[in-house]
């Protein structure tokens, strides 16, 4: 086994190399306004293998503008760490300059001007670019996608994730996991992975009735690349049946199970595997501990917390690669396998600028024909908004921020509760709404917009519930997501203290009165997990909302008081 | 050897006894003291017994638990945030292929899943697996 020592020397020496030819140029490629696809795809081949990793693209075929978050707090041991560090302070760490085109794609800060200069990014037309260059450096390359690929939009919905499965059979993948997938149904996600011209990866995708793994969904999958043998664990998102409506397939059960990935590594290196990659959708931070928990993995490609890093994070001796989410990035791992070890790595995570990357133009055939049937539908102007429109951050979004209103007012209530997703593209200001932009970051199997009435004491039990998903300090217990969205509420939150005691000052907003735990209070939400949830679905709810707007504006929101960083 | 759940369930079954418990005293440390009366309050080691159960519950009222004690000739499981914390003890003996068994809890709250193993020579170890009980919410 290869001592820690000399893997980091290996990797630091590798990713170096990157660093100077790789990420930290952009900058000054584009003060001399010379960003070129060449410049983006520019990669010295390295040692005998190349893995191409995509996650998170929650159907976005076309390009869209994604802000990051400004607020992404660390708890316990990951306090501080990447990628729990935004803003200034991100590009900062990484050495990235103001107002370069890394700034505009990692970090959040002047969104809206940069989004105006840099264009919009993504698009499964250009990412096919992306691929097949890479491709035609190394044929063999082992395309990997980290799933949530088939949930979050429109025509995705309407031909329940025929058009992304169509797309990506395009783009020819060698393997893939799975989270949001399930929400279509466990039939509809058996009739899709029984014929898929993949390997469906799941190692912690058992059968729940026995407790025993799934027959449909393999653990891994052996590939022989470069002279060696790699083999690719999947690991799917292991709440989903907390985090979902596990009514929705109640034939599965989860779970990190790392005590199974230990025995799927053992078995696969007893098989003479040379190198272990993990493609998860465990999140960034739980994949970090499952590195230093189970021995012997490589590499982990990470997914869920749609977090985005210019380098890999070593944990252990295992690296670890977010790739960002909607389409935003592929990355590239170059891995050199030798005498039966990794001995070095080189990464890159690729941008995709969409103004910069030429087009697959058999890829955007097909995705102008998936959606074709959709387009008027979704082309429809419903609003403009003057505010830029997003989601991702700790406690609020500008997106949820205008669902929460829409709610209070079209459904007459007085909290409302959005949840904590980090899915769905941003607008910027001067942008039409679409109802394609509102199904965007809506869309999903059980949208039903419910109105009932709650307790004080029940809301308060919800939002400590939901925080320790996200502030608990052991990455095990996270979930992923955020902290669920509130509307005609303010509270306080201490991200340090444990569940029960870390929210307080809870406030009703329209009349400033203190949160009565034995009131009842009126509350309209979507998203919930129970069976038999009644209401309207949640993008007819905005869209009647934006509609009697015509041009939103969003007001900063300082409803949400967090201390104990 | 790979045991599968079949394999485990029906072996446990086999090794199984009801545990009959009488009236419990209403404490916070139930759990203490039925492992005490197991025990005789001998010293808690730790090694060979293990505990693997999900960091949080799919669902609380059926929670898949396994227990596993190479060395062991009993094991018994408590939960220790439930009204009544005794779940079931195993008996081993000298033909179990396997000193493990796996069964489901149901589970009142988040918890800890305790386990007591007493070993060959006499001795007792103890481990224990803490699992969330949550109502559920939203994913990324």
């Amino acid at each position: 086994m290869i001592s820690r020592r000399d893997f980091l020397q290996v990797g630091m020496a590798a990713s170096a190399l990157v660093g100077a030819s790789g990420f930290g140029n952009w900058a000054r490629l584009a003060a001399q306004q010379r960003l070129t696809q060449d410049q983006l795809l520019q990669f010295d081949t390295f040692g005998n293998v190349s893995l191409i990793h995509i996650t998170d693209i929650h159907a976005q075929l076309k390009p869209i503008y994604f802000r990051e978050p400004s607020v992404n707090i660390g708890v316990g041991g990951n306090k501080g760490a990447v990628p729990h560090i935004t803003g200034a302070d991100f590009r900062k760490a990484y050495g990235i300059e103001d107002g370069s085109p890394s700034h505009y794609a990692l970090s959040s800060g002047d969104f809206s001007a940069l989004a105006q200069g840099y264009g919009r990014v993504g698009g499964l037309d250009r990412v096919a670019t992306v691929i097949n260059a890479i491709r035609a450096d190394r044929p063999d390359a082992i395309l990997l996608d980290g799933g949530d690929t088939w949930h979050g939009s429109y025509s995705c919905y309407h031909t329940q994730g025929q058009d992304m499965v169509n797309v990506m059979n395009a783009l020819k993948p060698d393997a893939m996991t799975f989270h949001w997938e399930f929400t279509l149904g466990s039939d509809r996600v058996n009739e899709i992975v029984e014929n898929l011209p993949f390997a469906a990866l799941g190692q912690n995708i058992f059968d729940a009735e026995w407790d025993e793994p799934s027959e449909l969904f393999p653990p891994y999958k052996m590939f022989e690349r470069g002279g060696t043998k790699i083999a690719v664990i999947g690991q799917a998102f292991p709440y989903m049946p907390i985090a979902n409506p596990g009514w929705m397939f109640p034939e599965y059960a989860f779970g990190i199970r790392d005590e199974n990935m230990q025995m799927m590594v053992d078995e696969v290196r007893a098989k003479g595997a040379e190198c272990v990659v993990v493609l998860s959708h465990n999140g960034f931070d739980v994949d970090k501990k499952m590195a230093t928990v189970v021995n012997g993995i490589d590499v982990i490609l990470s997914g869920h917390t749609h977090d985005a890093l210019p380098e890999p994070v070593v944990a252990g001796s295992t690296i670890v690669l977010p790739s960002g989410s909607n389409g935003k990035f592929v990355s590239r791992v170059d891995l050199d396998i030798r005498d039966g070890k990794m001995m070095g790595y080189r990464t890159k995570l690729i941008p995709i600028f969409s103004d910069v990357i030429t087009p697959d133009a058999e890829v955007s055939a097909l995705i102008d024909a998936q959606r074709a049937p959709f387009e008027t539908d979704m082309a429809e102007v419903i609003g403009k908004t003057d505010s830029t429109l997003y989601r991702r951050g700790n406690f609020n979004g500008t997106w949820d921020d205008l669902i929460c209103d829409a709610l209070l007012s079209e459904r007459d209530a007085e909290i409302a509760m959005s949840p904590g997703v980090r899915w769905g593209p941003s607008l910027i200001p001067g942008q039409e709404i679409t109802r394609e932009d509102i199904w965007n970051v809506t869309s999903m199997t059980y949208p039903e917009a419910y109105r009932t009435e709650m307790t004080g004491e029940f809301i308060k039990v919800i939002l400590e519930d939901v925080a320790d998903n996200i502030f608990n300090p052991d990455p095990y217990y996270q979930q992923g997501g955020d902290m669920v969205r509130t509307g005609g509420l303010g509270y306080r939150i201490d991200v340090s203290k444990p569940q029960g005691s870390r929210i307080s000052d809870m406030t009703l907003l329209s009349t400033g009165e203190t949160i009565d735990p034995a009131r009842a209070y009126v509350v309209a939400g979507w998203a919930s997990v129970n069976e038999g949830t009644e209401g309207p679905p949640i993008w007819d709810v905005v869209e009647s909302h934006i509609r009697k707007q015509g041009t939103v504006t969003v007001q900063e929101n300082n409803s949400v008081d967090v201390v104990g960083v | 050897m790979q045991l599968t759940r079949r394999d485990l369930l029906a072996m446990a079954s086999a090794g199984m006894a009801a545990t009959a418990f009488g009236a419990l005293p209403a404490l916070a440390s139930m759990t203490d003291d039925e492992i005490a009366k197991i025990t005789g309050g001998a010293e808690l080691g730790e090694g060979a017994l293990t505990v693997t159960a999900p960091e949080i519950a799919e669902n609380g009222n059926t929670v898949p638990i396994e227990v596993s004690a190479p060395g062991a000739v009993m094991v018994a499981v408590f939960a220790d945030g439930n009204p009544t914390p005794a779940v079931v003890s195993f008996k081993f003996g000298p033909l179990n292929p396997s000193h493990a068994a796996a069964t489901r809890v149901r589970l009142a709250k988040t918890q800890n899943v305790v386990a007591i193993a007493q070993m060959e020579d006499g001795s007792f170890q103890k481990a224990q697996a803490n699992v969330k009980v949550t109502i559920g919410g939203c994913g990324g």
